[in-house]
């Protein structure tokens, strides 16, 4: 088991930029995360959430900036598979052709040999993480015919079989059963625990004071960052969406 | 009658085995068919259909060229195969103009230049089998390069079966675990490009295209597995490329448009009988 190291930080993005054919999506936008830490990141469409995660996996390529992960380069970080991303659930085809198995065998592909041979310790983290996830009764279900909370709860057993130390989650609880919403909260108290890093966007202001110790507010670049409690205000809230606020969108607070 | 009592099934099948070039004709297309097949999966998956009709009609001058030089012809295809992509790729970027657009345009000008090389160019270049296929007429040569480019192809697809399933499934996720997607992207691309060259002598480069996705699209309506649905594909389309070959020589009929023809009429099956996606499944449901 390797030794965590809670005072070294897992995540550091410093002043990153990102341009897609000179249109800036994201700019000189700064993140710092310990292990053990859940941190919020919230924004309107298009301000630049998927970007932030585009560039923290290294799908696409940062103009400005530095990225480092557990001190390391990102280059290092994807060999050691140290990132997990777990897909919104429109970011992916549900009708093709593969198994809950097929998907979560996924998240060890980057540990195999060149063809992707399972071992006997890759087939038992996939059972492991499958059952984790409680769909081991859909291990051979065509990921077509799941519903949108297993679905969920597939890409988030693939993220937990690749023994990532830090996750990326791009609106876990968009569109999931009142069930998958517990088994996920609970998943998250135990990745804590585990000293893993957990990075997720959502549109759910509620679960925002739930889970996370952080919240990053962005809009293009980052309009607030810091503890939730302290960041977490009405008048930030409305600098990020534009002015609009908080009430209007998300009813008067109680 | 005479015909009826004349063509049995035995010697339906049989008799034209007893030419020579029917035999190399039924063995090259069911090797091309395979290779197609087997590719087939994937570009259905990825959505590369338009992708796979614009490098499949980009090859055209670079055969000519490749003819008029004394080249093997698949080394001029390949080079322009993979050029087009190229360009499609350096014009979306450096322009406003939407992707579809520019690989249509790309690949007409492509194509129209090849027919231009052709009436430019005085050789014994027959513009109707680049058009249309000659699968009877393959000469010795065209096997050999055939055999090796098909092998060349499957061997590239068996090694990188399932990290090329993982690109087209989700290429984030492959390049989060340190896949190399740009390796990957190219990888395919230039099992598409030779794909294409080897496909266009059964069936023509008008026609190459419905190699690389017909039978894909016609297993994805049998299967829900992935490694399933290349077989049904590499099958359905090695069972077109003898029924189209067949009845082209007993009815005499344009080969190249017989084999599509019959892998059309498989899928034309598959959309309505097949067991969860068929049309008539979904009908019946409807009623219960």
């Amino acid at each position: 088991m390797e030794t965590i190291n809670y005072q070294n930080f897992r995540i550091e993005a410093e002043n990153i930029c990102v341009d897609y054919n000179g249109k800036v999506a994201l700019y000189d936008a700064n993140l710092r995360l310990k292990p053990g830490q859940i941190c919020g990141l919230v924004g309107m469409n298009g301000a630049g959430k998927t970007t932030f995660f585009n560039a923290l996996t290294g799908f696409v390529n940062i103009s400005k900036g530095k990225i480092r992960i557990n001190g390391e380069s990102l280059r290092s970080a994807q060999k050691d598979q140290t990132i997990a991303y777990v897909p919104q659930s429109e970011g992916i085809d549900s009708q093709f052709p593969i198994s809950v198995w097929d998907v979560v065998m996924m998240g060890r592909y980057g540990s195999m040999n060149i063809f992707r041979s399972p071992r006997e310790s890759d087939v038992q983290a996939v059972k492991d993480a499958i059952e984790r996830v409680d769909l081991t009764d859909h291990t051979s279900t065509p990921i077509g015919n799941l519903s949108g909370g297993q679905r969920k709860r597939t890409f988030l057993a693939r993220a937990i079989a690749q023994r990532a130390s830090i996750l990326l989650l791009d609106e876990p609880f968009s569109g999931v059963d009142i069930r998958t919403e517990k088994l996920i909260s609970e998943l998250f108290i135990q990745f804590k625990n585990e000293g893993k890093t957990i990075l997720l966007s959502t549109h759910d202001m509620i679960h925002v004071r739930e889970f996370c110790d952080l919240v990053l507010l962005i809009n293009k670049t980052v309009v607030a960052y810091g503890e939730t409690s302290e960041v977490f205000t009405p008048e930030n809230i409305t600098t990020t969406f534009g002015g609009i606020s908080p009430d209007f969108l998300f009813g008067p607070e109680s | 009658m005479e015909l009826c009592s004349f063509l049995t099934l035995d010697t339906f099948i049989t008799d034209p085995l007893t030419h020579d070039f029917m035999r190399k004709a039924l063995l090259m297309s069911s090797l091309v068919a395979a290779v197609c097949g087997f590719l087939s999966s994937y570009l259905t998956l990825k959505g590369w259909a338009l992708m796979g009709d614009a490098v499949s009609h980009s090859v055209m001058p670079g055969v000519v060229v490749a003819y008029a030089l004394g080249l093997p012809f698949s080394l001029g295809a390949f080079i322009f195969g993979v050029g087009s992509v190229a360009l499609i790729g350096f014009i979306k970027q450096k322009s406003r103009v939407k992707e579809d657009t520019v690989i249509g345009l790309v690949f007409t000008g492509f194509f129209a230049l090849g027919i231009v090389l052709v009436s430019k160019i005085k050789s014994n270049i027959d513009l109707h089998s680049i058009l249309f296929g000659s699968p009877l007429g393959i000469s010795l040569s065209d096997v050999k390069q055939t055999i090796f480019i098909s092998l060349l192809v499957v061997i590239l697809l068996s090694i990188f079966r399932k990290d090329l399933m993982l690109y087209c499934f989700d290429p984030r996720h492959a390049k989060t675990v340190g896949i190399n997607v740009f390796f990957l992207h190219y990888l395919l691309l230039t099992c598409l490009s030779l794909a294409a060259v080897v496909g266009l002598q059964s069936v023509g480069i008008i026609l190459v295209v419905a190699m690389l996705i017909t039978p894909g699209a016609t297993a994805y309506l049998l299967t829900d597995k992935f490694d399933n649905m290349t077989v049904i594909s590499v099958l359905s389309a090695i069972i077109s490329s003898l029924i189209g070959i067949y009845v082209s020589f007993w009815f005499d009929l344009e080969t190249g448009g017989s084999i599509v023809l019959a892998q059309t009429f498989l899928f034309l099956f598959a959309f309505l009988f097949a067991p969860r996606y068929g049309i008539l499944k979904k009908l019946f449901a409807g009623y219960k």
